[in-house]
């Protein structure tokens, strides 16, 4: 399937929310607005000509020092089409976003896990706790502003 | 009526059965599992920020230490994933291309050796152990002897390989391919037809094709639920759409159906071993890109120009155009993927992989409740997990 159908369709069902799209090494990028991105993820996930049933991965960027700060990546696969397709949606410092645990599943421990490392709070997340880190830590180690070395606080072990 | 409540038990992580450091909290009403809560973590050396801070060269080595069972195949999605940002994915020696094959297929055999060892470990088949590690000893001294590593080799490189083989491997290989089929009728003799191993496996941890499709379950976990999905014939890499081999599909889910999907993929395995040494022609296994890659080690001793090149390549590496790229291979666990973010800089700017086992070990909950607590160790077995990729 063309990229091109794949954006008309987002193009006339979202109009603005929709912000750019780029292709970068054959591979297609399509950045939309973080307030949609429950209904653009269910669409995509619905619609009988795209299908992207798989949600493959879900990621975040930190661009410190840009507005918005962080970027949240959906990689998403299409098993009918065999197609991969990435939506980004920029999410500014301690502004929540939607989760998109109830049309994937597989989003429950990737929110989390992005929650854990780079602070980005997913509103209406059934069970949002830390994953990889312990309860008690302070901070979120993916963050650029989080030293590679050193303690940023004092371990506070269970 | 005496009044009931169910017991909190706490599975972990040091239980060998957890296959490394998972910690479960089990929820049980008698002996059945009502709750399944994993914490993880516990093996947490944060990979993912230590390769934000390494050059692309650099940050190879720490993609073995992830799925330390499938090393070289973790070095090859990294390269890929590298080789796609720097644009010269077409340009690889197609000699590398052949190898990298064949030690993946290798390395895959040996994993998946080593899945079938602790699973019937595990269920309390303990002759398996020494069985499969009669032959995964054997891959790993022909991987040893071409790598120099058993465990880690960071032996695929950005545009091809460190190195080339010597004539002792191709013979060597030739006799274990030859050898190997007859190996795995005899794990299913012992096995497959076993009415103690059929009965503690069928019918356990039946996962459906909706919910492994909503998990983004992958590999033979979700094949064994009858969804064809591997990223070697879905979307090829390294020339493997050249290669003769089936994918493995079962019908039920089960434990028992994940069996014997993998113990069908190491046969496929070995076939293609097979084909690729049938095809290995002479050539370079490295790529000459002046900015990439380092060059012959004979410049190096004997030219100032050479020396510089690779100084300059080990020391500071080389800047990757600015851009964002996603590329996956199919791991012995189920799709690697590597998201490398790049701001025109030495370092990746954001370094991500997407760990099948994490992904797949979500799972574990709906596959577990209702069960028996034996039953969990089964399908833990089953998922093939290795808590050095679930925690980075």
């Amino acid at each position: 399937m063309e990229f091109s159908v794949i954006v008309e369709s987002l193009k006339s069902k979202f109009g603005e929310a929709i912000t750019a799209t780029e292709t970068f090494r054959g591979q297609d990028i399509v950045t939309v607005d973080k307030e949609s991105i429950v209904q653009i993820t269910t669409f995509l996930r619905d619609d009988e000509e795209l299908l992207f049933d798989m949600l493959i991965d879900l990621t975040a960027v930190d661009y410190m020092g840009r507005t918005p700060r962080f970027t949240v990546v959906y990689t998403l696969y299409s098993l009918k089409n065999n197609r991969r397709l990435r939506l980004k949606a920029p999410v500014a410092q301690d502004v929540k976003i939607s989760t998109v645990e109830q049309v994937w599943k597989a989003a429950n421990w990737l929110e989390r896990e992005v929650y854990d490392l780079f602070g980005i709070e997913f509103d209406g997340h059934s069970d949002l706790r830390r994953i990889l880190l312990w309860d008690g830590y302070e901070g979120h180690p993916l963050r650029k502003d989080f030293p590679l070395t050193g303690r940023p606080q004092t371990a506070v072990y269970r | 009526m005496a009044e009931t409540k169910n017991m909190i038990v706490n599975m972990g992580p040091q239980h060998p059965a957890t296959h490394g450091v998972l910690r479960l909290v089990l929820e049980l009403d008698g002996e059945t599992v009502v709750d399944v809560i994993p914490h993880l973590g516990h093996l947490h050396r944060g990979i993912e920020k230590l390769a934000e801070h390494k050059t692309y060269h650099q940050a190879l080595t720490l993609t073995d230490r992830m799925d330390y069972t499938g090393a070289l195949i973790n070095n090859l999605g990294y390269c890929l994933a590298v080789e796609k940002l720097l644009d010269i994915e077409g340009e690889i020696p197609d000699r590398a291309n052949v190898l990298r094959v064949c030690l993946s297929e290798l390395q895959r055999i040996a994993g998946h050796l080593l899945w079938l060892a602790t699973h019937a470990l595990d269920i309390g088949a303990m002759t398996m152990l020494f069985y499969c590690f009669r032959e995964r000893e054997i891959i790993h001294d022909l991987l040893e002897e071409v790598t120099g590593a058993r465990l880690t080799p960071s032996f695929i490189r950005v545009g091809g390989l460190a190195d080339d083989i010597n004539d002792k491997f191709i013979t060597k290989t030739t006799d274990f391919i030859k050898k190997f089929p007859s190996r795995v009728d005899e794990y299913e003799l012992m096995l497959t037809h076993n009415p103690i191993w059929r009965k503690r496996i069928n019918g356990i941890g039946i996962i459906s094709q909706e919910d492994c499709i909503s998990y983004a379950i992958t590999g033979p976990v979700l094949r064994a639920a009858g969804v064809s999905y591997d990223i070697r014939k879905a979307q090829p890499y390294s020339g493997y759409e050249s290669y003769d081999f089936e994918i493995p599909t079962g019908t039920t889910g089960d434990v028992y159906d994940r069996y014997t999907v993998r113990l069908t993929e190491m046969r496929q395995s070995t076939r293609i071993v097979e084909q690729a040494l049938d095809r290995l022609a002479d050539g370079p296994v490295m790529l000459d890109d002046f900015r990439y890659t380092p060059p012959p080690k004979e410049d190096v001793y004997n030219s100032i120009e050479g020396l510089i090149r690779h100084f300059k390549l080990m020391s500071a590496g080389y800047k990757a155009p600015e851009g964002e790229v996603y590329m996956s291979v199919e791991g012995t666990k189920g799709e690697l993927g590597y998201y490398l973010v790049s701001d025109g800089s030495e370092n990746p700017y954001r370094f991500r992989v997407r760990p099948p086992c994490f992904i797949n070990l979500q799972a574990l909950k709906d596959m577990s409740v209702g069960h028996m607590v034996a039953d969990v160790i089964a399908v833990i077995g089953s998922l093939d997990i290795v808590l050095g990729e679930i925690d980075r």
